[in-house]
């Protein structure tokens, strides 16, 4: 019988390895897993990457992970925004690398990794600063920058609902980067508000088939508080 | 004397995204950026239906919600709490910017720094020294809706033209800009530069200039 779901947090974040990229879902705090990132913190893993649309804010989550000094590199669109505390401490001090990606190259550099395409070519920052160092190429008369995709050792998502076999819904704008992720790294770990019987989902209602899911927490934290 | 330029009464902020709001035809799908832009949504008449795209995965995004009826997972990407229209999805990121990069918006309204009379359009980073700016979806957005209009003041606070020859700031996209809604006038991006459609009340041409650094003409009717 195949069974997704861990009881504790430790079997959740077992064998995150040092040096891991880490993709962590959620817009702003909204369908961020930040239990899941508490989880991250006691396992202890360092020298990360991390993949998320913002870089944290206020002390806890993502910011208290930065804090703490265990994360090396950010990829990130927005890395500044009120609240961004820590990650303007630790970037001021040169404690941390980052890589400032466009939001919609990122979504589709994590798209084109879970799908198998190697690379794709997009309009997004012809021309700019973001565009150095990219090889450009004019198709059909407008040009387009080279993007790889981009893989993750790890993905750490919200849902909404989940099943045994890794089947997740997700609930309104909470869904964002997390259906993305869950398709894009090698080991997908879900917090789930909702655990429910198998076959209680309804399968149109399916947002990622539990083929993307290998790890399954209930966590029903209630709702989220901050944006 | 006074001055046209002084006698005329700039628009506020409201008072752009009002006259703004006014040239969105029913039908359109529109992303409208954070900041000044999302103020257009209190413009569009009731009776016409235009969709509102968020980047962060809504389609058909509604207003902001009443006391006590906020959902706490539904945020706009501005990071406001929204509600969803009737009729209106959700989707994820990569399929939110697919309708973005994939051309399927009608129009992005932005906020600038400024913008070029080539149409390039600066609105993320004020310094090439800033290491750490924040791009968000900008330049997605730039690249992909099919048209990309700008709101904002026609100069800085210490009165340097925002419609300039060239760029200085950070560049968001090449020639992307179709037409500029300022707190002076509404001008259409051409191939021979900035073409004034409309200004407020009271002002001329020639005092419209004066504030501007680009070049200016009347649009041809």
């Amino acid at each position: 019988m195949i069974n997704k779901i861990v009881q504790t947090m430790a079997e959740a974040m077992a064998d995150i390895r040092d040096g891991s990229i880490v993709l962590l879902g959620g817009f702003g705090s909204i369908g961020q897993p930040n239990e899941l990132i508490e989880g991250l913190i006691e396992q202890g893993a360092k020298d990360l990457t991390v993949v998320s649309n913002n870089a944290g804010t206020g002390r806890f989550g993502l910011a208290k992970l930065l804090e703490l000094g265990r994360v090396r590199k950010m990829i990130c669109s927005y890395p500044r925004s009120a609240g961004s505390v820590v990650f303007e401490e630790v970037y001021r001090a040169g404690k941390i690398e980052l890589e400032i990606v466009p939001q919609g190259t990122m979504s589709e550099r994590m798209r084109a990794a879970g799908a198998g395409i190697p690379a794709f070519y997009t309009a997004t920052a012809v021309g700019t600063k973001l565009a150095a160092g990219k090889e450009e190429r004019e198709i059909g008369g407008r040009k387009y920058l080279f993007e790889e995709a981009l893989h993750g050792d790890v993905a750490l998502v919200e849902a909404w609902e989940a099943d045994r076999w890794g089947n997740l819904t997700y609930r309104s704008s909470a869904r964002n980067f997390n259906p993305v992720m869950a398709t894009a790294a090698a080991l997908t770990i879900v917090q789930t508000q909702h655990i429910v019987e198998l076959g209680a989902l309804d399968p149109e209602k399916i947002v990622t088939p539990g083929i993307y899911v290998n790890r399954v927490l209930h966590v029903p934290y209630g709702e989220p508080k901050v944006i | 004397m006074a001055t046209a330029l002084e006698a005329c009464k700039p628009l506020t902020r409201e008072g752009i995204a009002q006259r703004l709001a006014r040239d969105i035809p029913e039908g359109w799908y529109v992303n409208l950026g954070i900041g000044a832009p999302l103020k257009v949504a209190d413009y569009i008449p009731a009776d016409r239906e235009v969709i509102i795209h968020s980047e962060n995965g809504i389609l058909g995004m509604g207003p902001v919600p009443a006391p006590g009826e906020v959902n706490p997972w539904l945020i706009n990407a501005g990071k406001q709490y929204v509600t969803l229209r009737s009729g209106g999805s959700y989707t994820h990121h990569a399929d939110s910017f697919a309708m973005i990069r994939g051309g399927h918006l009608d129009l992005c309204v932005l906020g600038a720094f400024q913008v070029a009379e080539n149409g390039d359009v600066a609105n993320w980073s004020i310094s090439d020294n800033d290491t750490a700016p924040a791009v968000g979806g900008a330049m997605d957005l730039a690249a992909g809706a099919r048209q990309l209009w700008v709101l904002m003041e026609h100069t800085t606070k210490s009165g340097e033209s925002r419609l300039v020859r060239r760029c200085s700031y950070p560049l968001t996209a090449l020639g992307a800009v179709k037409r500029v809604y300022t707190n002076l006038a509404v001008l259409d991006i051409t191939d021979d530069g900035f073409a004034v459609r409309d200004m407020v009340p009271g002002l001329t041409l020639e005092a419209l200039q004066d504030v501007t650094d680009a070049p200016l003409r009347m649009a041809s009717q």
